[in-house]
């Protein structure tokens, strides 16, 4: 996973409330047993003029060319709400998404995030409401930086925000770090909580 | 002094191998897969050249995207879904796990199956990479939908890294009204407090109320907590509780067996333990509820209008003005199925108001049994007969028409009463409105061709 540790990009305001993962990827848009090829897939519903066209809606944000190159979303409330898929990560992460600004998230799709690389930004609406306000002028020049050790995130309008995170999420994203690996250093930890587990629980393991 | 603690702090204690920053390295006791995102949490973990550390404590099922059609096989509607089918049961079987494949007795939806076969127990700790995990809290588990990368981690460590969150309790209290079941209990919850009303929360329900719902009732309203945003729900395990798993197949026996309730009886919440977030209900309060818009949230009770501020976005979707009468509204579809309500006691209540009558003209109706086991049990008592007679489509068990795999939809700007969980956009298939109900509100609506009260119907 690549590390996080600082961002400057163009950012591309969906605000609206219950962004939900099937908005994000439909499910029809995961054809494959696989993490990947999922980038064409995202936003499908919003993205494309027809299901499972490939037109673009010169509507949507995405598709504008003043968005180009988007690495920041900005959203509302209960972001990445419904289906606990990763793939709704997977696929912002692979189409270059590397922050997601909201005033709350769904807690799977944020661990989802957290795993994938993409940090995830809680401000308060009105904040995130003034942010697209002040890039809306010209969104390529007028950009959003996130600086993750200092949990601060900067406007256009260089006003700046401080923003909350887990030190653990934190950890992980600024090292690109493999939960796995990470936890695996612990085996004897565990294999002994286990033997003592095994004793008070016995009932719980398959005979 | 020192307060008590919930029945969510004392399962964490006894799960916490170690202390991690805002959380804690948890132990894992059951790890539920599917197809869908099961079959890639494995494959992924054997890519990375990892082994499932417990097998044993590992079950996958076959749900969301096999087919329901009577004679399936491993070909599906859903475009490529055969290849999701395959991997999951090659990579299933490579991995030593227990596979409740096609044609299993086991087979259904992993919410359902769990419960009925005594996987899930009390004070366990249950993780699958599927959102309505929070379902089997109603056993007094703590249950809880994870990524497919975090199940890759709980095979893999037979632990999980786990952000603690904070505590909500829900306390019911009094007699639920005629035709109001735990469907309506958990719109109603919805419509008050909001999808983000549980949000960075283990929600406990309590109350006179709570203890009186039956098991399967409890999965029901349990099964909603993750619309509420929470983190998962919980309910007590009690007499009830026990009385449902003993004797199922992976339920402790003999001395086991003893010691289990021994053990679980003590997971209760303390009288003096601090919740940080308390809501009450009036069971009083509650009418059969239903939903109107493109949110779970959006929920009114069933004779009420949709609200003069309800924004035009959901009212465009769903083909409806501001201050309009939800009774009376034509409907196209009718479906009874999802891990929300599609249990044995579900499909019995919807029966008894179906016996002898008919769906309306014009109206697709549809039943899909939880499980394998329950569409049996369904049979043996004839329940399939009922609804046949009357017009449903009988299918096999599955996630079905609950969401749009690619494969079967109702249709476009059809309107359809379901007894499922999600109303969001394109839910149920492109552009489809979904009204979420009970299993009565929607036999009701598909006899009437209307959306109906369930009340006028009763015997
Ligand atoms: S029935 Fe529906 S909500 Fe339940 S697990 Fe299947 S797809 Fe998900």
């Amino acid at each position: 996973m690549e590390p996080f540790i600082h961002l400057t990009a163009v950012a591309a305001p969906l605000l609206r409330d219950n962004i939900d993962t099937d908005a994000i990827i439909p499910s029809r848009e995961m054809r494959s047993v696989s993490k990947t090829g999922l980038a064409d897939g995202l936003f499908a519903g919003w993205r494309y003029i027809g299901i499972g066209t490939r037109d673009p809606d010169p509507e949507f944000v995405l598709n504008q060319s003043a968005y180009a190159d988007t690495r920041i979303i900005l959203g509302g409330a209960n972001f990445g709400c419904g289906s606990s898929r990763e793939h709704a990560a997977w696929a912002l992460a692979e189409y270059g998404i590397r922050a997601i600004v909201a005033s709350s998230f769904n807690p799977i799709f944020q661990g989802n995030c957290i795993r994938n690389g993409i940090v995830p930004v809680t401000l308060d609406l009105e904040a995130i409401a003034s942010l697209a306000t002040a890039l809306a002028p010209d969104p390529q020049a007028l950009r959003i930086t996130i600086d993750l050790p200092t949990q601060v995130l900067t406007g256009p309008d260089r006003k700046t925000h401080a923003f909350p995170i887990a030190d653990e999420a934190k950890e992980m994203l600024l090292d690109g770090l493999d939960a796995i690996d990470l936890t695996l250093k612990r085996r004897v930890e565990i294999d002994h909580f286990i033997a003592a587990d095994r004793m008070r629980r016995g009932w719980i393991y398959p005979g | 002094m020192t307060t008590g603690l919930t029945i969510f702090e004392k399962i964490w204690r006894d799960h916490q191998v170690a202390s991690l920053a805002d959380g804690g390295l948890i132990l894992i006791d059951r790890v539920l897969l599917h197809e869908r995102t099961g079959g890639i949490a494995l494959q992924g973990l054997a890519e990375a050249g990892r082994t499932v550390a417990a097998p044993r404590h590992v079950f996958a099922t076959m749900d969301h995207v096999v087919d329901t059609l009577p004679g399936r096989t491993d070909r599906t509607i859903m475009p490529t879904g055969t290849d999701f089918i395959r991997a999951t049961r090659a990579a299933a079987n490579a991995a030593g796990i227990t596979l409740f494949d096609i044609g299993d007795p086991g087979q259904g939806i992993v919410h359902v199956i769990s419960p009925e076969q005594a996987i899930v127990l009390p004070g366990a700790t249950l993780v699958c990479p599927d959102s309505h995990t929070c379902t089997q809290g109603a056993l007094g588990a703590l249950a809880w939908g994870i990524g497919s990368t975090e199940a890759e981690h709980a095979l893999a460590t037979r632990t999980l890294r786990v952000l603690k969150p904070k505590t909500m309790r829900v306390t019911i209290s009094g007699k639920l009204g005629r035709g109001v079941t735990a469907k309506d209990l958990a719109l109603h919850i919805l419509a008050r407090h909001g999808s983000s009303g549980g949000h960075g929360h283990i929600v406990e329900y309590a109350g006179d109320t709570v203890s009186a719902l039956d098991v399967e009732a409890r999965m029901t309203l349990c099964n909603m907590a993750t619309e509420f945003s929470a983190f998962t729900a919980i309910i007590a395990a009690d007499d009830t509780v026990f009385a449902y798993l003993k004797g199922r197949p992976h339920a402790p026996d003999g001395a086991a067996w003893e010691d289990a309730v021994a053990y679980w009886r003590t997971l209760r919440t303390d009288a003096d333990a601090l919740f940080d977030a308390e809501i009450m209900v009036d069971a009083a309060d509650v009418a059969p509820t239903i939903s109107w818009g493109i949110s779970p949230q959006d929920s009114i009770a069933l004779d009420a209008r949709v609200p003069v501020d309800a924004p035009d976005r959901a009212l465009a979707y769903m083909g409806l003005a501001a201050g309009d009468a939800l009774l009376g509204l034509p409907i196209d579809g009718a479906f009874i199925g999802s891990c929300t309500n599609s249990r044995l006691s579900d499909l019995r209540r919807a029966a008894v108001l179906l016996d002898g009558r008919k769906v309306a003209e014009g109206v697709r109706a549809i039943c899909v049994p939880g499980s394998t086991a329950v569409k049996h049990a369904a049979e043996a008592e004839g329940l399939d007969r009922v609804f046949r007679a009357a017009g449903f489509e009988w299918r096999e068990s599955g996630c079905s028409m609950c969401f749009f795999a690619g494969g079967e939809s109702f249709g476009a700007r059809e309107r359809v009463v379901t007894s499922t969980n999600r109303n969001f956009e394109s839910r149920q298939g492109p552009e489809t409105r979904s009204h979420l109900a009970s299993p009565e509100t929607v036999v009701a609506s598909a006899i009437a061709g209307r959306i109906a009260d369930p009340r006028l119907l009763e015997r």
